[in-house]
């Protein structure tokens, strides 16, 4: 195996990574700019995976001076500045979960370092009376399974994303299946809990398939949203969605849309062809 | 039938679609897209890796091994494999291959043992083997060379390798990894049957209701069959129940009904406890008429030591001493007080270690001496002992205990126990081994459908050929020993060989052949398909005596590890797929492939390296009169009977043992290997220079054939059949005995058992002979006046005490240190490490402890600590919230990193009967790096 994946998880020098860090930047500046005005800063920060505790994305980029702190303050260099050929906002600091994902630091180096609050603290502590950081009420992403891709649903003893999750049998969880093909084995299916994934992409990470088959995605992309007009009738909980729904009724008397339509009859006494 | 492009690409979408939604095509259908593939070929073939014996179909195009499926006929896995297994198409291809010959040497070329490596041809290597082995031979006799063999060896290996060191040197220091893997369960068959291997098979997994798991994350480390138990368990759950006995929660409790988490080496007084429940509690459940008509009762010593040297070895250092001076005499620890008072011991006695020379001796009791020895094994005494997690209360753990035992003797409720390393890799592994039976067969559950004590084997072929083929330093082929001069004679008239050839003499075994090496006794050592130097305890002893001290060094492998890097001499051989061979699993199963590719390189494989040796040697250099340390009489000269076999002083070893007249008679080429290559037969397309330095042309016969069909000879008529060579390259293996081209599921049992049905004892014989003539006498020792008794067709219920671990944690090392395996890396990784998939998947062994521990230690997940014993240090990075969650006071450190090399931690400690090592034991320090 070369040096350089032996390298993956050390902890090397960080100083040396911000340097070659920003050398890389340095020397596409030029490319960069040309490129950079090309792509529309919304679009092409979509997809990518930010720091713990960083803000909704458009307040992150507001917020985020560039300055590499966390970077620095990250001991695996799982953390990076975008630069120009990155297609991301550059600067700004982010992972790619299949390269180094976040191996979930229990004190969250990277956070109190930023000057600005872009990645703040606040919701990633506990609730008990002296609140202490709690890695696992990190969000950065929610890890999305591809099941014709994945092994285990061919019936492979796989799981490897299941053991190297930090959330281990929480974040995901072993869905048992009978395999009516063989007869005598069972499917251990890994399933994502979206309660519980913190998006650190180390199930990313250790993908055993060419193209992992379990991704990362930000949670803006990742994640659904049910309308409010229906709600679960076997969860009291999930009235709370009620909370700030528009009960406002339109009483304008204006019933114009109905009057056209019936007003519109000709193609009922049109003859079928 | 011709596929036109479109054709093909509907028909295989077709295909896809129905295989997601579980559809199962029409016949002709499903075949159309396999037509198509017409560039490559699929050939059956078998897992590299552990002992569960999953078939697979390998595809081969130009000569190379371009993927592989799960072989849906195997019977084990119907087409399914494991994460390893998965990537069988990509072991033998890591960019760091062996392919050429290796020396160390000086600037002129020749060999130096300080020198740097650098390619050789063949000839120079054994040109430079041949002079070493020959020198050492010359100086310490057959004894002072020696073999660390394998459990991963192909039958054919095995063979040849055992057959040129007992049959051609002369020498039984011939020792498999297998050592380390199941030896206590080889102990544990002989003693209580008679005879090795399992009596049930897998499908006990379906038949049964209860699973109990004992020592065994079966979850990790025999994943297919652990699927299988899953199903099983999916069919009826409420009937079903799965109990996992572990000392640290790991991924098998993930299933299990209930988990008992154990103190290390309790397991002893948990079957006693089981055993006592029945004998006093639940005496309905005994099943009388099973226990009258076909089992004994028996004991045996327990003053044996711990397999350790003595304190006063010039090489210990004075840390070593504390642990080591056990192997002498010990204190007795209160629980020892009470669990060998039937013996007359007490708390703080000092029990003066007698009998380590005769550590398996043992004789017949009484039923009621039996129940009067487990007296002491009382709820309260057993769980006081064993409860392994401080933080659970001890009521709990209790009912856990209660509750395992209820399942155990419901009636009509089929039981299996499963067990691998953690029954094996232990101090008293050969009682342990017995304890299981002893449960087992008191309920009248074994050897029956659903219903068994089941060893499960770690290797892929320890059964197969460490165990069956016997490369063990007391064994021959079919269950045979050195020291019976019977199996000696059948031996030598099989081999063709001059009466006497055979030493008598048990040779080394695993860790006496490093120990002999460190003391000078043995000074030529070859490694196939092993790697000795990162899989033995206190390794830090074995690299130094390979490095520092007079000795040539041999490894023979595929990719470089710790034991070629210790080495003088590195040859490169080729792997599985590329050449003919078989595997036995751990249900009995024998499994052949076809060699599918040319090795890459200059690799040769190991049948050709052993063969090739062997016409360095001449009759008169090795057969004449031979000294043995510890044999009165020296080895006999035989030379002067070689005239009746046809032989003379000067005929070549390679021409009496593999090229002699029976060999060539299997022609090469064979209708079997129709499309096929064979690269010992008839060379191949890389003419490579040959151990002459001629082009290797090959031997001319079809010499694996011929060496599974003579050593399938020692087997036939005596319960160990196998089919003949060409029927196992038709069928998805078999399961010996197979007798009248059967296949045999359940031995001893005379439903499915030919031979347990001509002994004609009922619906059980068990008909091993070995150690079947014994004393009778009381718990404390034979008595000579009662005359020895005959045990044919009986088995063995051992009563084994539970006696302490030699290094339990103190104050100065107050950890646990369990080590094994992770389901992604295969033993010490020279393969899995190198699939690029698997190797970023787990990357390097963690130190996986409890949060709490953690916490007091002042470090935290991912940081660096150091784990020190007595005899060495490892760093690695803790993991508090991984797949395995030790209760405090207990860390685990899986051993497959050469970079964290935990085996300079472990202590070479074995149980004394199977000199098997406990890896699982011993005490350590953390602290933060």
């Amino acid at each position: 195996m070369s040096e350089e994946k032996k390298k993956a998880f050390q902890a090397t020098s960080r100083k040396d990574a911000i340097k070659t860090m920003f050398k890389g930047t340095g020397y596409l500046a030029f490319g960069g700019l040309v490129w950079g005005g090309y792509v529309d800063n919304k679009k092409k920060t979509e997809l990518v995976l930010r720091p713990p505790g960083a803000l909704k994305e458009d307040s992150f980029i507001k917020a985020c001076i560039k300055c590499g702190l966390c970077v620095e303050a990250c001991p695996y260099d799982t953390l990076k500045l975008a630069i120009p050929s990155d297609n991301k906002v550059v600067g700004t600091p982010y992972f790619i979960a299949r390269d180094i994902p976040c191996y979930m630091c229990t004190d969250i180096p990277c956070v109190p370092v930023c000057p600005t609050g872009a990645l703040e603290m606040t919701s990633l502590y506990t609730e008990d009376i002296i609140p202490k950081p709690d890695v696992n009420k990190i969000r950065m992403g929610l890890a999305v399974i591809n099941k014709e891709s994945c092994i285990a649903f061919w019936g492979i003893q796989c799981d490897a994303c299941y053991r190297a999750c930090p959330l281990l049998n929480e974040a995901i969880t072993i869905e048992y299946d009978k395999n009516e093909r063989t007869g005598k084995h069972a499917f251990l299916k890994p399933v994502v809990n979206a309660d519980a994934c913190t998006g650190c992409g180390i199930c990313e990470h250790v993908c055993v398939t060419e193209t992992p088959a379990i991704k990362v995605l930000p949670l803006a992309i990742a994640t659904g949203k049910v309308g409010s007009h229906y709600i679960k009738g076997w969860d009291p909980e999930d009235e709370k969605r009620l909370k700030n729904v528009n009960s406002d009724v339109d009483n304008d008397k204006d019933n114009s849309g109905a009057i056209d339509y019936l007003n519109n009859s000709d193609d009922l006494l049109e003859d079928e062809e | 039938m011709s596929l036109s492009r479109r054709n093909f690409i509907k028909s295989s979408a077709v295909a896809t679609v129905a295989a997601a939604v579980g559809i199962s095509l029409p016949k002709q259908l499903k075949a159309a897209p396999q037509k198509a593939e017409t560039d490559w070929r699929w050939d059956k073939a078998v897992c590299r890796f552990c002992g569960t014996g999953c078939g697979i179909m390998v595809a081969t195009r130009n000569d190379k091994i371009v993927a592989v499926k799960g072989d849906p006929a195997a019977p084990v896995n119907r087409g399914l494999n494991c994460i390893k297994g998965y990537f069988n198409a990509k072991i033998m291809y890591g960019e760091d291959r062996l392919k050429v010959p290796l020396m160390r040497v000086n600037e002129n070329g020749q060999f130096d043992k300080h020198g740097k490596f650098k390619p050789i041809s063949w000839k120079r290597a054994f040109d430079e083997m041949e002079k070493q082995l020959k020198k050492s031979l010359k100086e310490l006799g057959p004894a002072g060379i020696g073999i660390f063999g394998s459990g991963q060896y192909t039958v054919q290996e095995g063979y040849a390798a055992v057959k040129l060191m007992k049959a051609g040197f002369r020498s039984n220091n011939i020792d498999p990894n297998a050592r380390h893997c199941m030896a206590s369960a080889v102990a544990g068959f002989i003693q209580t049957f008679g005879i090795d291997e399992p009596s049930g098979c897998y499908d006990d997994i379906e038949l049964t209701d209860t699973v109990v798991t004992w020592g065994s994350n079966m979850s990790e480390m025999h994943p297919i069959l652990w699927s299988r138990v899953t199903d099983r368990k999916l069919n009826n759950p409420d009937k079903v129940r799965i109990i996992n006995l572990t000392t640290f929660t790991n991924r098998t409790s993930d299933l299990a009904d209930t988990e008992i988490v154990f103190r290390p080496q309790t397991d002893l007084a948990i079957w006693n406890y089981i055993a006592r429940e029945i004998v006093y509690n639940y005496p309905e459940a005994i099943d009388r008429e099973f226990i009258k008509k076909h089992i004994v009762f028996s004991t045996g010593v327990v003053d044996i030591g711990y397999g350790m040297r003595k304190p006063d070895h010039p090489d210990f250092t004075d840390k070593e001493r504390e642990t080591v001076k056990q192997q002498v005499s010990k204190k007795l620890s209160e629980a020892e007080g009470v669990s060998l008072s039937y013996l007359g011991y007490k708390e703080g006695d000092i029990l003066e270690m007698k009998n380590t020379k005769s550590a398996g001796k043992h004789w017949l009791i009484s039923f009621e001496d039996f129940k009067k020895a487990l007296a002491p094994y009382t709820l309260d005494y057993v769980a006081e002992v064993s409860k392994g997690n401080e933080d659970e209360s001890l009521e709990d753990y209790k009912n856990k205990l209660k509750e395992l035992t209820k399942l155990y003797v419901e009636k009509n409720r089929k039981v299996v126990s499963f067990w691998t390393m953690g029954m094996n890799q232990h101090t008293r592994g050969t009682w342990v081994n017995e304890q299981a039976y002893m449960v087992h067969f008191l309920l009248g559950k074994q050897a029956k459908p659903g219903s068994g004590a089941f060893s499960l084997t770690g290797q892929p072929s320890a059964c197969g050929t460490a165990r069956e083929v016997g490369t063990f330093s007391h064994r021959l082929p079919a269950d045979m020993v050195v020291t019976n001069p019977k199996h000696r004679a059948i031996a030598e008239k099989i081999w063709k060989l001059p009466e006497g050839t055979i030493n008598p003499k048990v040779g080394s075994h695993v860790m006496k052949l490093h120990r002999d090496i460190e003391d000078g006794k043995i000074k030529f050592v070859w490694v196939q398909v092993n790697n000795p130097y990162q899989n033995t305890a206190s390794a830090r002893h074995w690299i130094k005596a390979a490095r520092k001290l007079d000795n040539f060094i041999v490894v023979s492998d595929g990719y470089p590890g710790i034991s070629a890097k210790v080495a003088d001499l590195v040859l490169p051989s080729a792997m599985i797929y590329e050449k003919w061979g078989a595997y036995g699993n751990a249900e009995r199963r024998t499994q052949h492939w076809k060699q599918q590719v040319t090795p890459v390189g200059d690799a040769m494989p190991d049948v050709w390296q052993i063969v090739e040796l062997s016409k360095r040697f001449k009759i008169r250099e090795v057969w004449g009169e031979a000294q043995i340390p510890g044999l009165d009489n020296p080895l006999p000269d035989v030379t002067n009977k070689l005239a009746d076999l046809g032989y003379n002083p000067n005929t070549t070893l390679y021409e009496v043992l593999f090229a002699n007249k029976e060999a060539k008679s299997y022609a090469w080429p064979d209708p079997i290997g129709k499309g096929f290559q064979n690269t010992e037969s008839e060379g191949d397309k890389r003419t490579v220079l040959g151990s002459d330095n001629k082009e290797w042309k090959g031997y001319g016969f079809f010499i694996q054939k011929y060496l599974w069909e003579e050593y399938r000879k020692f087997g036939e008529g005596h319960g160990h059949d196998y089919a003949d060579f060409d029927t196992y390259h038709k069928v998805r293996g078999l399961k010996w005995p197979v007798v009248d081209g059967k296949e045999t599921q359940w031995r001893f049992n005379a439903k499915y058992d030919p031979y347990a049905q001509k002994a004609g004892t009922g619906e059980f014989a068990f008909y091993g002979k070995a150690l079947k003539n014994l004393p009778v006498g009381d718990l404390k020792s034979p008595n000579p006046d009662k005359g020895k008794q005959k045990l044919d067709n009986k088995a063995k219920i051992f009563f084994r005490p539970f006696m302490d671990a030699p290094e339990i944690p103190d104050k100065n090392y107050p950890f646990w240190l369990s080590t094994g395996r992770v389901l992604e890396h295969w033993h010490s990784g020279t393969m899995t490490m190198r699939v690029p998939e698997l190797y970023r998947a787990v990357p390097e062994a963690l130190c996986y402890m409890n949060p709490k521990d953690a916490g007091a230690l002042g470090t935290k997940q991912g940081d660096l600590v150091w784990v020190e014993s007595r005899r060495g240090k490892v760093k690695c990075h803790v993991d508090t919230r991984g797949r395995n969650r030790p209760p405090k006071g207990l860390v685990y450190v899986p051993w497959f990193d050469e970079k964290v090399f935990i085996n300079r931690v472990t202590l070479d400690a074995t149980c004394p009967i199977s000199k098997q090592t406990d890896f699982k034991k011993c005490a350590v320090k953390v602290y933060k790096a």
